[in-house]
Parts: structure tokens; sequence; C-alpha cells
């Protein structure tokens, strides 16, 4: 009969060594709102679970020159509760706190919406278009990459087995800057993003874009960063023209599937529609913060 | 009977006490189907076909049954081969082969998910792992789910023994359409002679869910000497108790089930799948056997509703009569005939007053589950057929959609076209309540539209039985054979406390076993607060009866000088001046000296079920980039005779809206093209969630039905009846284009505005 052991170790290098330990047939736990799922639908059949739960900082904000760290396993409530953090990243942080329920948003962490690497995952896009990177640790020691190079493909990451992320940094907001994302789903919520956009913007004091990303969710194997929507705004004052740019660049990337969930026609349409509406509240968001809102 | 319909005022019906089943309830303390243990309990498993239909060729079970810690393994050879018979449990007709086939798989599995096997393990990882070594060896066929691609003559046949029933002749070949049944009245072709205006339509429905919150379970015990107990989540135990015994062959005696609280039902849990198989396993094992579904196994391997093509065709006066109608249903009945295509047909212009009626009814068997009741059978399909084409005859003819469905509406006198004439019924009343209510006359914002759709359901009454007994206190306990779906819990307890003049707090309503009250049929067909009511009703009467006698024996005076006020026996006899009204408590005090214990029960089969009709109106706002559909306000009244709890009538007709809406717009049964279900789960099968709907308005009509003792009428069913409609009725209205194929989805509605554009 197949046997499951769990460990949660007390600090980072006990992590890595039960991973290591482990080979192949460990698995991460942070929140586990996917993980458990599939292992009891049998989607999944680890040997050994690794609770990072345990180690100190794995939950947690913390504000470190202007930007912040936020630990791996901290679950959606927290970070919705943190002040700093939702005044600087509104858009992370509405993309975090999309993620299920009530109950799942007490367990459910960033850097478990982003090692499940699903191409629907909601924080992701909005953590691309903020510029977020994540810190990943393993035998080699540390190394810090953009979120954008963690997922691979559906359910398949750049993470050797025996590595972990270890924290999610948000850059510091610049000035006149101001972030949001949006899903589309059928119903309201409980349910998986059919397409997904996030959007970070800057202005200048005139109201001009001056810097733009733009992510796309679930319109790919894994998360676009769309460098061409960005650039379709950037020195405009987002005004129709540069939204009817914007959409139609959203719309070039977007090389979705047909599935149950939608067709691809209707996809590309909607990230085309999702990223115009995200980048309106993104500069509306940039702009009040411009009219004396925090700095 | 007592009638106490006349009484001036009625102290207990028509409040809103909190449920005597609220507190376990919400605290997470009610037994389900699946919270019930018995020491040595084993798990049991079932093996399932991965192909949409196949020929087993054959099926190895010896290496599963050599793995250690499995107990039993059966397959359909350990189960009678029962023959072809119709028969009659609770409300509606099974076939008993096919209910056995379909609980466990003979020669043939007809749908992704029919069991093939089962096995019973000392451990959920045993018993997985048996499964895993059963060898079936299948030889794939061709497979059809498409209503009308099994209607053709070239489709895969299902059942080589089915033959169309209701034709003139019987065909010479076996076919998937198991029946044609036919409706009608006066002269079609004359009738649409007649008519300035004809419209018509097509309209498609897909199989949908009654997505029950808790899955199906049971736990079963076989005795050495063959005695048999179940513990299930079903809408009844008679109805587990009959079907275990038909296709396990049984004596009835033997068989004793206990109902488990239901987590929800809709007509799903009207039928068998696992308490067959577990008693079958416990007697092959020697042990106890809990079975526990998973919800895929609920979407792969319950009873869905049908998916439908409804065809529609009307025509009418330029006044607004209506003279003729061509209705035309084709309804899948998954693996085994018996689609509610039946009660689609008999409900489909009940609400309407026409002279001349052709409605033609298909029962196709397809590769999918086998359909079981959902919420009023059928009569959500047709109508939104009959109802989107009646909103356009109104576009058409100019007229105000509910002053037509005035014109055109049934009445008390007017013989129904599926034959009986109606009695008391309130529909014209609904339909005002609509007209007047101020939703009807508010103004709509950008992109919104409203939509009007009228629903009809039958509700019956039936065989049921009840027990009112006194406790020593003067409390009381009444006792049904009803599970409790809806609150009817609360309803028993308030009639009895009604009749028995007692606070409905000191009346506990309990629901017994099959050993401990009489028969009972199932909980379906809106009959229980009806015609389990009615037991009720009647048996409290005689429990007053009985301590009216009593009351005269301690007051030694006549009966006829007694009279029942207000919970006390009161004394009329001139002589005795000097008595004081004696309460329940302390006639029930002397119990022992007035002829021992007070209790009464009354089994009965009810008739004269008042019908009900349901008026909706539906606000939508349309997102015209993103295709989405939100309800923005939403207004149902009923005829509902009369609330005996009027807070869980309203839950009735908002759950029924509820899933109404679900039907328009999100949920559906997807088939690949191997005919597997691509969503047999609740992430991908969307049933709509609290935030996607508005408050429902639940108005309630109240004209009574004189045939039960406090004027009800079933409540459950008729509301789910006009939502798909009324819904698509608004969406119309927004867009301005008529949409026939359900669920109006987002990529739907956003293809329907491209074209618009375009
Ligand atoms: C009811 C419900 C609703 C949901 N709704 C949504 C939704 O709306 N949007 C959405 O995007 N998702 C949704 N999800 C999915 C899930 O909740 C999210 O993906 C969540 O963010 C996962 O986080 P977690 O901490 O629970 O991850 P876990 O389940 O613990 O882990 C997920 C995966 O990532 C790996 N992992 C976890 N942490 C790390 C780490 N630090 N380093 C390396 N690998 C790691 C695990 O091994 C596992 O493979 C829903 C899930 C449920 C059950």
């Amino acid at each position: 009969m197949s046997e499951l052991d769990y460990l949660a170790p007390p600090t980072v290098e006990d992590a890595v060594r039960a991973l290591a330990a482990g080979g192949g047939s460990a698995k991460v736990l942070g929140g586990g709102t996917d993980l458990l799922v599939q292992l009891r639908a049998g989607r999944i059949k680890p040997g050994v679970i690794v609770d990072l739960k345990r180690i100190p900082g794995a939950i947690g904000v913390r504000e470190e020159a202007g930007g912040f760290v936020i630990g791996a396993a901290t679950p959606g409530a927290v970070i919705g509760e943190h002040a700093g953090l939702v005044g600087a990243w509104p858009g992370v942080v509405e993309a975090a706190n999309l993620i299920g329920s009530t109950q799942v948003q007490g367990r459910a962490s960033l850097a478990g919406n982003l090692c499940n690497a699903s191409p629907a995952a909601d924080s992701v896009p909005a953590m691309i278009a903020a510029g977020a990177t994540c810190l990943v640790v393993g035998p080699a020691g540390r190394r810090e990459i953009p979120v954008e190079q963690v997922a691979v493909g559906p359910g398949r990451t750049s993470l050797a087995a025996d590595e972990f992320v270890l924290e999610i940094r948000l850059p510091a907001r610049p000035q006149r800057s101001g972030d949001a994302y949006l899903r589309s789903i059928p119903r309201t919520e409980m349910d998986i993003a059919v397409v997904g956009a996030g959007v970070a913007l800057t202005l200048d004091a005139a109201g001009t874009v001056t810097a733009a990303r733009v992510a796309l969710g679930a319109v790919a194997p894994t998360a676009l960063l769309v460098p061409e929507a960005g650039a379709a705004i950037v020195g405009t004052p987002l005004d129709e023209t540069a939204l009817e740019a914007l959409d139609a660049a959203a719309r070039a990337a977007a090389r979705p599937i047909s599935d149950k969930r939608g067709t691809a026609d209707y996809r590309i349409k909607i990230a085309g529609v999702l990223a115009r509406r995200a980048a309106a509240i993104a500069y509306r968001r940039a702009a009040d913060q411009g009219r004396g809102g925090r700095a | 009977m007592t009638d106490v319909m006349d009484r001036p005022a009625l102290k207990v019906v028509g409040t809103r006490p909190i449920r005597p089943d609220g507190v376990d309830k919400v605290t997470g303390r009610a037994q389900f189907g699946a919270d019930f243990h018995l020491p040595g309990m084993l798990v049991g498993k079932i093996k399932r076909s991965p192909h949409a239909h196949a020929r087993i060729v054959s099926i190895d079970t010896r290496k599963a049954r050599a793995l250690a810690g499995v107990k039993a393994v059966i397959t359909a050879a350990d189960l009678p081969d029962l023959a072809s018979q119709e028969y009659e449990a609770g409300e509606s007709a099974s076939n008993l082969r096919d209910l056995s086939q379909n609980c466990m798989a003979r020669d043939k599995a007809l749908y992704q998910g029919h069991a093939l096997a089962a096995v019973a393990a000392v451990s959920a990882q045993v018993a997985d792992e048996a499964l895993d070594l059963i060898e079936v060896v299948y030889e794939v066929l061709p497979h059809v789910i498409d209503v009308e691609a099994a209607m053709e003559p070239s489709a895969p046949v299902l059942h080589a023994h089915l033959f169309t029933e209701g034709l003139a002749e019987r065909p010479a070949t076996a076919s998937n359409i198991a029946k044609v049944n036919r409706l009608g009245r006066g002269d079609l072709e004359a009738g649409f002679g007649e008519a300035d205006v004809v419209v018509q339509g097509r309209y498609t429905t897909k199989a949908v869910h009654q997505g029950y919150i808790e899955p199906h379970a049971c736990v079963a015990q076989v005795s050495q000497d063959g005695q048999c107990q179940v513990w299930s989540s079903s809408q009844g135990q008679f109805m587990v108790r009959t079907y275990c015994a038909k296709i396990l062959g049984l004596e009835i005696a033997d068989i004793r089930v206990t109902p488990a609280e239901i987590g929800g039902g809709f007509g799903g849990k009207t039928t068998v799948y696992l308490e067959p198989l577990a008693l079958a396993l416990s007697r092959q094992s020697g042990h106890p056997v809990k079975m526990v579904m998973t919800r895929e196994e609920v979407f792969r391997a319950t009873g869905p509703t049908s998916g439908a093509v409804i065809e529609v065709k009307l025509g009418a006066k330029q006044d607004g009569t209506i003279v003729a109608a061509d209705v035309v249903l084709k309804y899948q009945a998954g693996a085994f005939p018996g689609s509610p295509v039946g009660a689609g047909s008999m409900t489909a212009l009940a609400a309407y007053d026409i002279p001349n009626v052709a409605i033609t009814g298909y029962d196709v068997v397809t590769n999918s589950p086998k359909v079981a009741a959902y919420r009023a059978p059928g009569a959500p399909i047709s109508a939104f057929g009959v109802e989107s084409a009646i909103d356009d005859l109104a576009r058409e003819l100019g007229m105000d959609p509910i002053v037509l469905r005035e014109k055109n509406g049934v009445v008390s006198g007017v013989k129904a076209v599926y034959g009986p004439t109606y009695r008391d019924i309130g529909y014209l009343e609904t339909l005002k309540a609509i007209k007047d209510h101020p939703h009807y006359a508010a103004p709509l914002g950008p992109n919104q539209g409203r939509g009007v759709a009228v629903g009809f359901w039958f509700n019956v009454g039936g065989e049921s039985t009840a027990a009112v007994h006194v406790n020593e206190d003067g409390s009381a306990v009444v006792v049904t054979g009803n599970p409790d779906i809806g609150g009817s819990r609360a309803s028993m307890a308030m009639m009895a406390a009604e009749v028995l003049g007692l606070p409905v707090e000191q009346v506990r309503p309990i629901v017994a076993d099959t050993a401990s009250i009489g028969f009972s049929m199932l909980t379906g067909g809106s009959r229980t607060t009806f015609a389990t009511g009615m037991a009720v009703t009647q048996a409290a009467g005689k429990i007053v009866e009985d301590v009216k006698r009593r009351a005269a024996l301690i007051w030694d005076t006549t009966v006829d000088k007694v009279a029942w006020e207000s919970g006390q026996a009161v004394c009329l006899d001139a002589t005795k001046s000097a008595v004081k009204p004696l309460t329940l408590a302390a006639i029930a005090a002397q119990a022992g000296r007035t002829g021992g214990p007070i209790s009464a029960e009354v089994s009965l089969n009810a008739q004269g079920a008042g019908p009900g009709f349901a008026v909706h109106l539906c606000d939508v706002e349309i997102d015209r980039e993103t295709g989405h559909v939100t309800v923005v306000r939403y207004t149902a009244a009923q005829d509902v005779g009369r609330a005996i709890h009027p807070a869980y009538v309203e839950g009735q007709i908002q759950g029924g809206v509820a899933q109404g809406v679900g039907w328009a717009l999100n949920e559906e049964y997807i088939f690949d093209a191997d005919g597997q279900m691509e969503n047999a789960g609740f992430l991908d099968y969307r049933v709509p969630v609290a935030s996607d709907l508005p408050m429902i308005d639940a108005v309630l009509v109240e004209v009574p039905n004189p045939r039960h003792p406090f004027g009800a009428k079933g409540v459950g069913e008729a509301p789910i009846v006009p939502p798909l409609a009324a819904v698509a009725n608004a969406v119309r209205d927004a867009l301005g284009v008529r949409m026939c194929d359900l669920p109006l989805s987002p990529p739907k509605i956003r293809a329907v505005v491209d074209g618009l554009a375009s």
C-alpha cells in the first residue's frame, strides 16, 4: 500500500534537505488548497509532503527598502489586511483576494498560486504586471527570478525538485503609479478565470503614461507578459485611441485554446476587453495617487 | 375530516416559527447519509465504465478478490437477472430490469460511469486498489448522446430489445426512440387557418444535474438470518425498501430502511444507486458496508434531467386569441427509457385555453446517465420553448405579455389539455399579482431587459401515514414517513399544533424508519405538505375526539357536551358549572384512568391536490463586451393555496428560481467526442453561487385548496418551471435578438452582439 509522509521542517535548510531526500516524490505544501485537492482526486501521489509553514517568515508581509517581502505561505487573508501592501499594490492584492472563497483565503498563498502553474492562476498576471520577483532556495543557495520565469507550462515550473520559493518580492511602487487586475468568469465567484488581465502603469505629472506592464492569464500555456500591450499605451494619456491599441495588442498576443471554459475566439476578444478595463482602473488609481493620495 | 379552514383565526398555521431541524443543521450535528458508522464497517466502492458505449466481454475479479483486505466483490452476476417489468413505487413508474441494470451493468455499459462491479474492503485505499485489479475486457461501440442524432435510423442502437411504443404499428427494427406520445384536441390545420399571426421556434436545452450538495450515501447491513438494514439519504425510505427488495429478490419484511437527514434531492433521490449494491456486498462479506459517492460519480452516474429539443408553433388572431398550438418535444432519457417527456407534454400548454392543440413527445435513449426526476420533471424544458414563443407572439401582436396570457389563461371549469377540469385554481390571480407589482412598471436601465414567463405543475397527493402521540405532560410527537427536504417537519408540527391547540414548540416532529410508521410514498411531486399534512391533521383530529371523550368521562357527561377550544376541553353541560376546562396536559396526566395512552394513526390516499401556477418577472443586464448576463431583479408570484409556513414556501420559490437561473445561464453537461463528461465537478458545472443572484422577491398568492384541511397546495416544483424562459425573454428584450439555445453563456451572448455589429 502507498504511504505518505508529512514533514514540517523548522528551517529553510531542513526543508531543502527534506526535498532533496524525497527526490521527485516530494511535494511542497503551502496553503494546500491546490495540493490537497489534487491529492484527494488521485491526480498526484507524492511520497512526502514538506510543509513550509513552520519556517520563520513563511507567513507574513514585511516592508523592505520601500518594497514588500511576502512569505511563501502567507494566506490571502493576511495579504488583504496589510494596509501598506493594499495601498501600494492594490491590483496584486485584489488578484490574491479573488482566489476562492473566505475559507480558501485563510490558506491560499501567492507562491502556491504561482507554483501550481495553472495558466489561469489569478494572482500571477497581477504579480507579473507589478514586476514581482521570487526568491528561490535550493541546495545551491538562493536566486531571485522574475515571476514570469517560474511557470513553463500547465502544471510545470522551472524549479528543480529540491527547490522552492521562499519569498515573493514586490518592488517599491514608483510615484503616480497604479495597478489593477480583472478576470472574466461565468459566475461572480468560486470560478476559474476564462481570461485574466493585470496592468501596472506609471504617469507623469501631466497624466501621460510613462511606463506600463500588461500581463494576461488563461490565454496561453503560461501567464503572458505582453510588452507590445504596455508599449501601446506608453506616451499616451490613455485616451480612446490608446485603449484601442492596447485592446488590439492584447488580442494579438493571446493564443488560447478552445475548451469547456470558453472558445479561443471568445477568449481573445475578452483579453482585449479586460486589458482595456484594467488599464483604465490602474490609470485612475495612479492619477488619484498623483492628486495627493499616498506618495 | 377535520376542517379547520373555516375557523376564523389560525394561531399557528401561517406563522414563521424556527424549524425544528434547524439547529442541528446549522451546527453540523445533523446526521446525513455519510455520517452513519457501524462497528466493523467496510468501505464499498464501484468500478465504472470508462466508455460511453461498450459490450462487456468479460469481467475478471480474481485478482481483486485475492487482495488482502478485500471482503467482497460483486458484479451483475450476483444480482438476479430481472425480467422487464414496470413497477410503481412512489410517484413514478420504473422498469425493474432497467433499474437493476442501471445499478449494475449487465452485458453492456451504456454510459461513461456506468457501474460494472463493486468491492467492499477494510479501507478506502484497499478498495481503490481492488478496483484497479478488476480486469474488464470491452468491445467499444459507437455511441450517441445528442437527442436528434439518437433518433436517426442510422444511430447506434442502445437496446436491441427496444421497439418504439406508441406508433400505429409495431416497428420492425429496434430504435432509440422508446416511445412517442401524443396529446391534443381540435383541428390543428383549421386552427392555423384561422390565425392572423403565426410564430414558431426551435429551442434546445442541455442536460442539467439537480446539483444537490450531499452525494448519495448509505450504510447497509445484512445479518446472518437475512435481516437487512439500510441507512441512507433518499427522498423515500419506503421507495428504497421496495427497490432493494425487487432488485435483490428479498422479502419486504426482511428490510428495514432508516432515512438519514437529506442534503438535497430535487427529485434526484427518488431512485436507488448504491443501496442494493451495499446490501449485496454486506451479504457476501458479513460486514456492514458503507458507500459514499464522490461528486464526480454523482455527475457521471446519477440522474441529470434531459437535454432536449422543443419545437413550438403558435397561431393567434389579431385580438390575441390563440387558436392553434403545435408542440414537438424530444427528450433525452439517458441509458434507459423514461425521460420526463410525458409530464413535459402535459404541462406544456396547461396554462392556456387553446381549442386546437397537438403535442408530440419523443422519449429517446442516449449514451448518457439515465435521467432522474428533477423538480417538476420535464416541465421547465417544454415551458422554455412555449413561453419563449408566447413572448414572441406578444411582440408580434404588440400586446402586453401578461394581457396576452390573461386573455388565453385557464380558469376553474376549463378542461386542461392533459385531461382534467380545473378546480379552485389561482392562475389569473397570480398573473394579476405580477401585473400589479411595482417591479412590472419599474424603469429599466441601459443594457437591461425584462422578461415574463409562467409555469404549471400538477402537484400530487397519494399514500401517506402519520401518527400523533400525546406525551404524559401533554406535549406531542408527530411521526411521518416522509424525509424532510424543504421544511416539512416544521409544517407537520404546525398543522398538528394548530389542531391540538398546542404551541408549536411542544410538538416534536420525527421522520421514522420503515418499520416504525405505515407506508408513505416518497417526498416528491410536491405532495408532502398536502398529503402527509392531511394525514397529520386527521390524526390530530382523532386525538381531539379522543380527549373530548376522556373529558366527558372525567366530568361524567356526554361527549356532545364537550367542546375543544384553544387547546382545552370545555364543558358545555349546564349541570356541571363548577368544572374548569381541561388542558391537554391535564387530560394526559390522567390518561391511565381514561383508557390508556393517547395516540392516533391515520393512513390515507390523499386525493384532490391543487395544481400550482407560477408567474415570474425577471430583469437582466447584459455586458455587451464580455457577454455576461446578470439577473438584476427577480419577482416570482405563485398560487400556493395556503402557506402553512410562509418563510419555507418563499424558500421553495427562491430555490426553484435559483436552480432555473442556473439552467438558463450556465449549467450544462459537456461531453467530449468520446462521450466522456468533461465537467464532472462543481468548478466547471456551474450552479449559481449566492452572489450571482439578487434577493428573489417571492409573492405568495393564496387561493385555498378546499380539499386540504388548511387549503395547502404543493409549492416546491412550480417555481422552477418559468425561470428558463423568464431569463431568455429578458435577454431577448435587452438584446433585441431571440436566443433559443440554453445555456445563455457569455461566449454565446458575445457572439450575438458581434453578429449585431457586423
Ligand atoms: C474552492 C477553491 C477555489 C479556488 N479558486 C481559485 C481562484 O479563484 N483563482 C485561482 O487562481 N486559484 C483558485 N484556487 C486554487 C488555489 O486556491 C490557488 O492556486 C492557491 O493560491 C494555491 O495556494 P496554496 O498556498 O494553497 O498552494 P498549495 O496547494 O499548497 O500548493 C500548490 C502547488 O504549488 C506548490 N507549492 C506551494 N508552495 C510552494 C513554494 N513556496 N515553492 C514551490 N512550490 C510550492 C505545491 O507543491 C503545489 O504543487 C481555488 C481552489 C479551491 C479549492
